[in-house]
């Protein structure tokens, strides 16, 4: 489903990743594990194609995309600190990926109550972004990556800044939405218990990360 | 009264960092001149001859510039009677009217006016100024391209409807320049206030183009200067003073002028009403017309003197054209009309 | 804000009206009442009716309201590109275009319109796009100053949400982008708008006998033909116009104003194609600007006209004889030490007043917004009717100043007060409150509290709004040339005065002169640059 091999990049001398790689099945959700520095959010944003790789291969679906932009990549992107849109409420923030397909505005709007009914908000459709809550955010943000059904979704550290409660809670609701979605996910984090609660299987990174790094196998 | 209260604390701060060169004394007296009048160089000639005036009379004289002389009318008439300075140096023929008419000046027969050409004086007859210097405007034309184009230089304002000079010629824009409104004025004393807009029309049809003032005339479009037009309207004494001040020193005048397209400009000096040193205003504006004072108009203000015994430069001799029958027009009629003139030359040539 | 902590802590009134006093004495002195006097000199029911009933009044009004808009439209579109590089990208020669783009908006409209002139094709250089050009040469500054500053901060990774889920570049920057830059471009388009609207030097150097703004024919009106009621009239309607640009701006920024958690600046090095479009952009924005400096400098070589290349007219800059028993009557050292003196008491008049009127605005809270508004009108309103108002304000003692040294320094500082408030005012309102609320829990009191925190912050705006306004007084000609003045001449005076003389060493001479002006603005420009940092940098 999702491969990534043999990455390498370096910044400023220091090499983060080296020769690289990764598996993901078709359903699965990898929690990539490690602190900061590890290169969990490297990862990410390579096999996003906003960022170049000095060497290394991403195929999804058995499609070579390493040379392909952003856009016609078919990743979902979760990040950290949501980026949804200012200038845009929430039924079009979560309805923006659709309408870059060319969606029609029945079947998006039908797409829009649909994801946010899965993530629990209904109602917030003319809602203003900069007017909701840290997890109503985390939320539109997921609603708004899921919409477009992208091939892989990645996730980075999608719970941050949450107190501890709201994180356990909500890392168990998306877990089960990836879950009834069966959606590949790459989930990083940096918290082991978070990694646990949502991963298949967890992919530990050291500080500078060669080879495939330890997999183990994780509960659900 | 809240404002001068304001105003008069601030005036006390402000004036503690300088000092107020306004309050004249008696000895003192200031001469508002355009922007084109020598001010800056303490070592220039009109300069200088003005420090002798003072080692004769004691009476010092301060330079005050006011602009272009539309502008330095407009600031004397909105301060008619409490005047910025006492003496006023460059009100020409086309604007005399208005200025008498607003009552900007103290009649005055000034010592030396009699030796003065009667053709001057006789626009002043009340004495409210006097004249002091004078100039023509004319069609220049640059000399090598005419030659290398084997045209003839045009004679008359009515060759310059010619097709053998279609696109040559540059004029001014009589609203906003005197060069500008001189020329028009000679084509309405040429060919009367029934003719002169069916010649303009020909002049359109013929190409003429027209700037906002005299510099974007001569650099921008005069060929000799930069542009490509071999035909400009400016001065009578431009001719002079491309040989003074060539770059590198020049046999023959590069450019010549069209002597039958020249329409007469006359400055005139006066005391300003309300002035507090009218003795000293009036002994100033005698020395402006003297010979000492006169000799120094042709290198430093680009005009001939009124004064018939100044002996002028040798290159002004021999390069300047000074026709013996220039073009003019009646200065109340010019004052009565020009804003009306202007509204329809600007239809002919602004469509 | 300040308003709205009514606590113990509040600022003493003593001092709120020490800061609040001088610079609204300055305005009601400077402005309001010269304006208010004029008016009440020229404005009669006649005056009115018959310049209303002129059908050239309309034609002038519309001609100034079309070129304005579309001066306008077209300096957004052009700034558009090089904003984006100077905001993203880090490049060699980065802050030498924005010092340039700078000087070129503070240069005297006479120099860099004659060599605009000389470059253009005979076919344009009359027509209406010339002045549009220059317009667009003029203003692309202030384009890529406002614009860059907002997308500098802008996150990049809201663009990278929008490719994540599926935006191509183009939509990406269609639907993201620009969006978010719509407050930040409304901004540099009003004020784009202000400068074109009441384009005065630019008008007069390329426009012909039937295209004159409103400023123009104000100009026209009072000087040339004596008509003050006309020219009151007109500037009246000028001043209408701008303050409905001003509602519509505001009302604008208040709806299409998004909370953004502003990135800090980080500015990337360009890879691969991005360097392709950059140096484009770079290289676009370069020659818009640069070519008339050149072309500045060219001439000032060429004495001779097309004929070669020397140093006369720079050597000649200094000697008062050309030749024997022949001078120049304009003394180009005597003006440059001019200039620099005026530049400096204007500044320190700007610098002073401006950065009174930020405290006071800041402390007013509400009522602040008056202030703030009334500094603005000077640049809305045509300088001839300012010089002319004082002139016959200050005729009788004990206000008779008409020829006192300090009005030029203040008639620039009038301008220039405007652009200090605008860089001073931003950082001010950023201070984090709660600064001032640790230093009185240390035990200062709220004087002290407040210059522990505010006044290290401003040093750097205070900067750049004074480098800002010595460039504008340096290059200020408008209202200079109607305030009365004693053959004091500045740069820009001087090299007019030149330009009207017959003569080809005289013009090289100007162009000279105008590359000394050039030089100097832009040293001044990069210096301020180099003090204020990176601004945008702000918490």
């Amino acid at each position: 489903m999702l491969d990534v091999r043999d990455l390498s990049i370096a910044f400023d001398g220091r090499q983060v990743l080296e020769r690289w790689s990764l598996h993901v099945d078709h359903g699965e959700t990898v929690a990539l594990l490690g602190a900061s520095g590890s290169g969990k959010s490297t990862i990410l944003r390579i096999v996003a194609g906003l960022l170049a790789p000095d060497a290394g291969t991403v195929e999804i679906d058995g499609r070579d995309v390493s040379r392909l932009p952003t856009h016609r990549r078919d990743v979902g992107l979760v990040f950290q600190d949501e980026q949804l849109f200012p200038h845009l409420d929430v039924a079009r923030n979560v309805e923006f990926g659709l309408r870059m397909a060319g969606v029609g505005p029945a079947e998006r709007a039908a797409r829009v109550d649909e994801m946010l009914a899965l993530v629990g908000l209904e109602g917030f459709e003319r809602r203003r972004v900069d007017k909701l809550s840290g997890g109503e955010a985390k939320r539109v943000a997921l609603a708004r990556s899921l919409a477009p059904g992208p091939a892989v979704l990645l996730l980075d550290e999608p719970l941050t800044g949450l107190d501890r409660d709201l994180r356990e809670r909500l890392a168990d609701e998306v877990a089960a939405i990836l879950d009834r979605l069966r959606t590949t996910a790459v989930w990083v984090t940096h918290d082991e218990s978070e990694a646990t609660r949502v991963a298949d299987r967890i992919v530990r990174l050291a500080g500078s990360s060669t080879g495939t790094g330890s997999t183990e196998g994780g509960s659900t | 009264m809240k404002h001068l209260t304001i105003a008069a604390t601030l005036a006390l701060t402000v004036a503690a960092c300088g000092d107020d060169s306004d309050t004249a004394e008696p000895g003192t007296v200031t001469l508002v001149a355009y922007e084109s009048f020598p001010s800056g160089d303490p070592a220039n000639p009109v300069r200088v001859a003005l420090d002798e005036f003072t080692a004769d009379t004691g009476i010092e004289v301060e330079i005050l510039i006011a602009g272009d002389t539309g502008t330095m009318l407009s600031k004397a008439e909105l301060a008619a009677g409490n005047p910025e300075g006492d003496v006023l140096w460059g009100i020409d023929n086309t604007f005399l009217s208005r200025a008498v008419d607003a009552g900007i000046f103290e009649p005055y027969e000034a010592t030396g006016l009699d030796r003065i050409d009667s053709s001057f004086t006789a626009l002043v007859p009340n004495g409210e100024v006097t004249p002091v210097d004078f100039g023509d405007v004319c069609v220049n034309y640059d000399v090598a391209r005419l030659d290398a184009a084997g045209v003839e230089p045009p004679r008359t304002l009515r060759d310059l409807t010619d097709p053998a000079y279609a696109g040559m010629l540059a004029v001014e824009n009589p609203a906003t320049s005197s060069p500008g409104l001189a020329f028009l004025l000679a084509t309405i004393a040429e060919f009367g206030e029934d003719g002169w807009e069916a010649y303009w029309e020909d002049l359109v049809a013929n190409g003429v183009v027209a700037v906002d003032s005299w510099s974007q005339a001569y650099y921008e479009q005069f060929s000799w200067a930069g542009g490509d037009r071999p035909l400009v309207v400016s001065y009578g004494s431009s001719p002079p003073f491309e040989v003074l001040f060539a770059a590198e020193p020049l046999d023959a005048a590069p450019t010549g002028v069209v002597a039958d397209t020249c329409f007469r400009q006359i400055e005139f000096a006066g005391v300003l009403r309300g002035t507090d040193a009218p003795d000293a205003a009036r002994r100033l504006v005698d020395f402006l017309i003297s010979e000492r004072f006169q000799r120094e108009v042709p290198l430093n203000l680009f005009v001939f003197p009124v004064n018939p015994d100044v002996e002028l430069d040798a290159a002004f001799v021999e390069h300047a054209t000074i026709p013996d029958a220039p073009l003019a027009l009646d200065p109340a009629l010019i004052d009565d009309r020009r804003a009306d003139w202007i509204d329809r030359w600007t239809a002919i040539v602004g469509r | 804000m300040d308003g709205d902590r009514r606590s113990l802590n509040r600022l003493p009134r003593w001092f709120v009206a020490a800061v609040t006093v001088p610079p609204a004495a300055f305005l009601v002195l400077f402005y309001v009442w010269p304006f208010a006097t004029l008016m009440g000199r020229g404005l009669s029911p006649g005056a009115i009716a018959d310049t209303l009933a002129r059908d050239a009044t309309w034609r002038v009004a519309w001609f100034t309201l079309w070129q304005a808009c579309a001066s306008t439209a077209l300096t957004l579109l052009v700034g558009l590109a090089p904003a984006w590089a100077v905001a993203r990208f880090s490049f060699p020669g980065r802050r030498l275009l924005l010092s340039v783009l700078t000087a070129v908006f503070v240069l005297p409209t006479v120099v860099v319109g004659a060599a605009f002139v000389a470059l253009l094709p005979s076919s344009l250089d009359r027509s209406v796009w010339a002045i549009i050009g220059a317009h667009v040469v003029f203003n692309i500054a202030v384009v890529v100053r406002v614009v860059g500053a907002v997308w500098e901060q802008l996150p990049a990774d809201l663009e990278h949400a929008a490719a994540t889920l599926g935006a191509g570049p183009w939509r990406t920057f269609r639907s993201v982008t620009l969006p978010l830059l719509t407050p930040a471009l409304t901004a540099a388009g009003a004020i784009v708008f202000l400068f074109t609207f009441t384009s005065f030097g630019v008008i007069r150097v390329l426009g012909t006998v039937d295209r004159a703004t409103i400023e123009v024919e104000v100009w026209r009106r009072a000087t040339q033909l004596g008509d003050v009621g006309g020219a009151a009239v007109l500037a009246l309607v000028q001043l209408a116009a701008l303050a409905a640009l001003a509602v519509v701006t505001a009302a604008v920024q208040r709806r299409t104003a998004t909370t953004i958690d502003l990135a800090t600046g980080h500015r990337a090095r360009p890879r691969g194609r991005q360097r392709w479009w950059i140096a484009a952009a770079v290289g676009g924005a370069f020659a818009i600007v640069a070519v008339p400096l050149v072309a500045l400098v060219e001439r000032s070589l060429r004495p001779a006209g097309a004929d070669g290349y020397s140093l006369d007219a720079w050597r000649s800059l200094g000697a008062a004889e050309i030749r024997p028993g022949l001078r120049i009557s304009v003394d180009p050292l005597d003006a440059i030490r001019t200039s620099a003196t005026t530049a400096l008491w204007a500044t320190a008049f700007a610098v002073l007043l401006g950065a009174a009127a930020t405290i006071a605005i800041t402390a007013l809270g509400r009522s602040g917004r008056a202030l703030d508004t009334g500094l603005m009108l000077p640049l809305g309103t045509s300088a001839v009717t300012i010089g002319f108002g004082m002139l016959i304000t200050f005729d009788t003692p004990p206000v008779d100043w008409r020829s006192s040294w300090w009005l030029v320094p203040i008639g620039h500082a009038l301008v220039a007060v405007p652009f200090v408030v605008r860089s001073t005012l931003g950082v001010a309102r950023s201070i984090d409150p709660d600064l001032r609320a640790a230093a009185a829990t240390l035990g200062a009191p709220p004087v002290r509290a407040w210059t522990t925190a505010v006044l290290p912050a401003l040093r750097r705006p205070i900067a750049t709004g004074a480098g800002l306004a010595a460039a504008i007084s340096l290059g200020e000609f408008g209202a200079t040339s109607f305030l009365s003045r004693s053959g004091e001449e500045t740069l820009p005076i001087a090299i007019e005065r030149l330009l009207g003389r017959t003569g080809r060493l005289f013009q090289a001479q100007a162009f000279a002169l105008s590359t000394i002006l050039a030089a100097a603005t832009v040293a001044i420009v990069i210096a301020v640059d180099a003090v204020g940092g990176d601004r945008a940098r702000r918490s």
